[in-house]
């Protein structure tokens, strides 16, 4: 039971900042046997991420990178992103699968990975084979990273009401090595990111490597024809000058990916 | 060297200090701890006075310093993965050997609801010193009539248990104290007992506690009365408590 600072007794209240479990870890630690440290071994090696060969299911011998250095790198993190990138940006040139990464945690649900839509969480790399400035041979620390994902809006802080917003818009953050301009504002404090897209910009904050982060907060979280065509604006930024060549048929692409969704997420199925 | 942290601990109180200490002193950021051992969280510089400085990007575990007044301040902005924490303390306080610090300051909180009568009835400021902490570090603690951290049982529930520093809601705090302690490090940990709520009044009176043994900001007031301390609230502290109304509500 906790009592908080505005009068109420709640009962089993989390802590803000996290510390209920570490008082169970430590005395979990001490009464920690061979065997239960063991078990915890094997579910740390069940959850590590492995970058595997898509098609034969072998690990990649060598870094994703050393295999396939290249200038830019793009990351499109939930399923609208990911509908962008696959229809504006993959629908031109011939793009190549060179890997996948491969994860298990208590919250994975995908089981088939060999017919996915956008909205299931799974991770695929390609490289484009007729251009070496994607995944070409220059060197690392040439290397511009672009990462691509939504939030809801509710998430945004503003001090006006979340509600009188014009969502969906974009934001961005960038490292200190990123010398080009956003093509939309940057994310004002005191909003924050976390999880993927915030260990990537962290990763390339410290080890200086150009990058970028369009944020797309939107209302509908689910495959949205609106929240993708939000991201419309990158296309025309450095980081895919070149790479979006056929607008109007990734739209076209678009609508027939939004509509194999409707059908697979009909509940009379 | 003074060597300053926070644990990030109920309320958030030691990070709500560090990041006053930071805003005031106008540190400037010297390094990053890159570490799998926190949640990840990028945001724009939380220190922003003016457009030029609002855009660097700022990670979940940075050190600034202060080279006038010798000082390096560590700032935590997320929690701890899980199983994580003990790792990370074990890092930490190996880097801080290294780097030869001469003492750790943890700035750190406690839960209010575990106070006993007499502690209910006391100020609500309590310190911990290593072993290892100098002695003119601890008569000059000892002439401002601070409270140490009282002992309490290692296992509440059972009557006969034995006594031992405890510090419920302190997050990796204990870890810390109990690691400098075999380690022979020189550390003052100071703390507060708080609810978890509005915490910047807490915050504000956690560095003016730090301040009263560092005086490491002096009153701008000419008049004695007006004892105001000129504490910098960070532009980060805004919308705290979530974004604006929709008007309709009312």
């Amino acid at each position: 039971m906790a009592a908080t600072f505005f009068g109420e007794v709640v009962v089993k209240a989390p802590c803000r900042a996290g510390t209920e479990e570490e008082e169970e870890e430590e005395e979990a630690g001490r009464r920690e046997t061979p065997e239960d440290r063991e078990v915890r071994r094997q579910l740390a090696r069940k959850r590590e991420v492995r970058l595997l060969r898509r098609q034969t299911k072998t690990s990649l011998e060598v870094s994703l990178l050393e295999k396939y250095p290249c200038s830019k790198f793009i990351i499109a993190i939930g399923n609208n992103a990911v509908a962008f990138l696959s229809s504006f940006v993959m629908n031109s040139g011939v793009w190549e699968e060179v890997g996948c990464a491969k994860l298990w945690n208590e919250w994975c649900r995908t089981v088939d990975t060999t017919h996915l839509s956008p909205s299931e969480s799974f991770c695929v790399f390609y490289h484009l084979k007729s251009n070496p400035l994607v995944f070409g041979s220059c060197p690392r620390r040439n290397m511009q990273v672009t990462i691509l994902t939504c939030r809801h809006v509710t998430d945004y802080k503003t001090s006006e009401s979340t509600g009188s917003l014009p969502s969906p818009f974009l934001k961005a953050l960038k490292t200190q090595n990123f010398k080009d301009t956003a093509c939309c504002s940057l994310l004002e404090q005191p909003n924050i990111i976390h999880d993927l897209p915030a260990a990537v910009l962290s990763y390339c904050q410290v080890w200086k490597i150009p990058a970028i982060l369009y944020l797309c907060y939107t209302e509908v979280m689910t495959l949205d024809l609106i929240t993708v065509e939000a991201f419309k604006p990158i296309l025309s930024s450095r980081s895919l000058k070149g790479l979006a060549k056929n607008i109007p048929q990734g739209t076209e692409i678009l609508k027939k990916l939004m509509t194999t969704n409707e059908i697979q997420s009909n509940i009379y199925t | 060297m003074s060597f300053f942290q926070p644990a990030v601990s109920v309320g958030n109180v030691g990070q709500l200090a560090i990041d006053l200490i930071i805003s005031t002193l106008n540190m400037r950021k010297i390094g990053y701890f890159y570490t799998d051992c926190l949640v990840p969280i990028v945001g724009n510089n939380p220190y922003a006075t003016e457009e030029d400085n609002s855009t660097e990007l700022s990670t979940n575990a940075e050190v600034y310093s202060l080279p006038s007044k010798k000082l390096v301040a560590l700032q935590l902005r997320s929690i701890f993965i899980k199983y994580k924490s003990k790792s990370f303390c074990e890092k930490l306080l190996s880097w801080v050997q290294s780097s030869g610090c001469a003492k750790v300051i943890v700035l750190s909180s406690t839960h209010s609801y575990q106070r006993n009568d007499l502690q209910l009835r006391s100020t609500p400021f309590r310190y911990l010193l290593t072993p290892s902490v100098q002695k003119n570090v601890q008569s000059k603690i000892q002439s401002l009539n601070w409270q140490e951290m009282e002992k309490s049982p290692c296992i509440p529930q059972m009557d006969d248990s034995e006594f031992c520093v405890r510090v419920p809601g302190g997050g990796i705090t204990k870890t810390l104290y109990d690691e400098s302690c075999s380690k022979e490090i020189q550390m003052v940990v100071l703390l507060k007992f708080v609810s978890e709520g509005d915490n910047i009044p807490d915050a504000l009176g956690l560095v003016e506690y730090l301040n009263e043994w560092l005086q490491i900001i002096k009153p701008c007031s000419v008049n004695p009365a007006t004892s105001a301390l000129p504490w910098k609230i960070p532009s980060s502290w805004r919308l705290l408590f979530g974004s604006g109304l929709p008007p309709a509500l009312f």
